[in-house]
């Protein structure tokens, strides 16, 4: 396997998805075809192809400093499920 | 200080990460502007506040800015570069990662010298990259220190906030030298005008990694990073904190921890910084919204044309143009404004090692006893130079000219005005101090035997006596003239 347990319970931490010991197994699996699958290219002879960083052939796109209209306060804090003094409440961190 | 290095078995050395915010209008991949405080969250739009489906696009002129570091620092600038996510979960990013470059940043492999504690060190640059800044959080608890807090607010005005990091290599061997280190680096980038380096605002901050070892050994020895530094003093103090606490717990046979941990300036200690998160995982990938980029030597050419006198060129210069020493120079071309103070003053009184002595001098000492700034300084290039040229002209003592400087620095006029109005200026005017002269001869009769046997020391007690009766207005050189000639004829 491509995959371990262990790698998907690591990875589901990093996500902070918590998943069931089934779960676990099925996606253990799944990944696993994944990566064996996208594994075959390793079989080709790529030494001459230049390795693709961006999937798009598009390049060198910037803004000029130029400041714009910023949201309504009300409208930065409508998803908030809670406020206060103007700042999103989040809970406990540590 | 430096004892830790000198005196026992272990070595110190340190890394520094600083990081700068930049001075641009907007923010890195947003339109929303860039400001310091202000009311929360009135500065956000979807890209900083991480919403789906919006599109991050950078900003040319940060990028420009950190190239312009880069250059600065004798970095080497990459012709392809990128942006990476860096992937975790705080609240202080609403995308729950933190755009920032991963393995091609812009800038490589540079350096920045200092001269410390009688050394000259080389202090390598490993590199400088371009990111996000993030939002401010709040913890809500009477220390304000987030393992006391309930919960926490978030502002994310601050949140895109073009951040430039500079990372040096494990150069730094002492606490001063760090120290030395980020005074000299903020000097640079205040010259590049890329950032106001503000370190109590946090546009300019500071981590540092620290580990012992003992000497001669490869190995750098266990690390710690050690944050919240927010001022020269603080970084130093926090250091040699640190560095004696690694070091009794190495004398002791314990073990140094790898850990992040917090510099407290009430209580003068460093503690560890509690983290339920396990060891940093940050996943990084290339943004796939933001498209890579080329940096054409045109570009760079063109940003190396708008770098000011750099202060090393400027402190050579100074030593061949004005023929200062290298310690003066040095000083001189410190920061850009004193720089400019210097030179502005030259333009109107060209004796430069008269002009660097007052404002090493006098001026420097003002300011510092009152902890301000060149720039804050009340007595401007033209004014310091009209107070030289009326000590020039004879028209002021040396003396005088201090009184004057006092004045001039309190009240920020002029040495003219002062001098006129006062009525202290030298009386350098022959007629009448041949009158006081004679009149202190008379009072002291034996002098003149005295000087004609040969005794030259009456003729200073004498010009001692003329001050004195002109409350050290007379002109000191004129009057040791016209006395001896007094003297002679009697």
């Amino acid at each position: 396997m491509a995959v371990s347990k262990k790698d998907v319970e690591h990875v589901a931490l990093l996500a902070r998805l918590r998943l069931s010991e089934e779960e676990v197994e099925i996606f253990t699996n799944q990944l696993s075809q994944i990566l064996e699958h996208a594994g075959k290219i390793s079989q080709l002879e790529t030494l001459e192809v230049e390795s693709t960083t961006h999937p798009l052939p598009v390049k060198n796109v910037y803004r000029e400093d130029v400041v714009k209209e910023s949201l309504s306060k009300d409208d930065a804090l409508l998803n908030a499920p809670e406020i206060e003094s103007g700042a999103f409440k989040v809970p406990k961190i540590i | 200080m430096s004892q830790t290095v000198t005196k026992n078995k272990y070595e110190t050395t340190i890394g520094l990460e600083i990081h700068v915010e930049l001075l641009t209008n907007s923010k890195m991949f947003c339109g929303c502007k860039v400001e310091f405080g202000g009311e929360e969250n009135t500065r956000v739009c979807p890209v900083c506040l991480g919403m789906p489906g919006s599109l991050p696009v950078a900003n040319k002129k940060a990028i420009e800015y950190t190239i312009k570091a880069g250059l600065a620092l004798d970095c080497d600038i990459a012709s392809f570069t990128q942006f990476h996510r860096k992937n975790y979960f705080y609240p202080d990013m609403p995308k729950d990662y933190q755009i920032s470059q991963f393995d091609k940043p812009f800038c490589l492999d540079g350096h920045l010298d200092v001269d410390t504690e009688g050394r000259h060190r080389k202090i390598r640059i490993n590199r400088v990259h371009l990111e996000e800044d993030t939002g401010k959080m709040l913890h809500q608890s009477k220390t304000g220190r987030i393992a006391d807090a309930s919960y926490s607010l978030v502002d994310f005005n601050r949140a895109g906030t073009p951040l430039m990091e500079i990372v040096t290599e494990p150069d730094i061997e002492t606490p001063g030298e760090a120290r030395a280190f980020m005074q000299k680096l903020r000097r640079l980038v205040l010259s590049l005008g890329v950032s106001d380096c503000n370190m109590e605002e946090g546009s300019m901050r500071c981590d540092a990694n620290v580990s012992l070892r003992i000497k001669g050994e490869k190995e750098l020895g266990v690390k710690t990073e050690v944050k919240n530094m927010n001022s020269f003093r603080a970084l130093q103090r926090a250091l040699e904190y640190e560095v004696l606490r690694q070091e009794k717990l190495l004398n002791e046979g314990e073990r140094v921890l790898q850990e992040t941990r917090h510099w407290d300036a009430d209580k003068n200690i460093t503690t560890t910084l509690r983290s339920k998160e396990e060891a940093h995982d940050y996943r990084y990938l290339t943004d796939p919204d933001l498209v890579p980029m080329e940096i054409p030597d045109e570009w760079i050419e063109e940003i190396r044309n708008t770098l000011p006198e750099l202060p090393n060129a400027r402190k050579e210069r100074f030593i061949s143009e004005y023929e200062l020493s290298d310690y003066d120079a040095g000083l001189l071309s410190a920061t850009q404004v004193i720089g400019d103070y210097f030179e502005s003053v030259l333009k109107i009184f060209n004796k430069p090692k008269t002009v660097a002595n007052w404002i090493m001098g006098d001026l420097s000492m003002h300011l510092n006893a009152e902890g301000k700034e060149m720039e804050e300084s009340p007595i401007k290039p033209k004014s310091l130079a009209g107070l030289l040229e009326l000590i020039d002209k004879g028209t002021i003592s040396g003396k005088m000219a201090k009184d004057i400087f006092q004045e001039m620095y309190e009240t920020g006029g002029d040495a003219d005005t002062i001098v006129k109005e006062k009525g202290i200026s030298q009386i350098s005017d022959e007629s009448s101090l041949l009158a006081i002269i004679e009149e202190v001869i008379e009072a002291n009769e034996s002098s003149i035997e005295d000087f004609k046997s040969g005794k030259q020391q009456v003729v200073g007690f004498l010009v001692g006596q003329v001050m004195k009766a002109t409350k050290g207005q007379a002109n000191p050189q004129v009057v040791n003239k016209l006395l001896k000639e007094a003297l002679a004829k009697h």
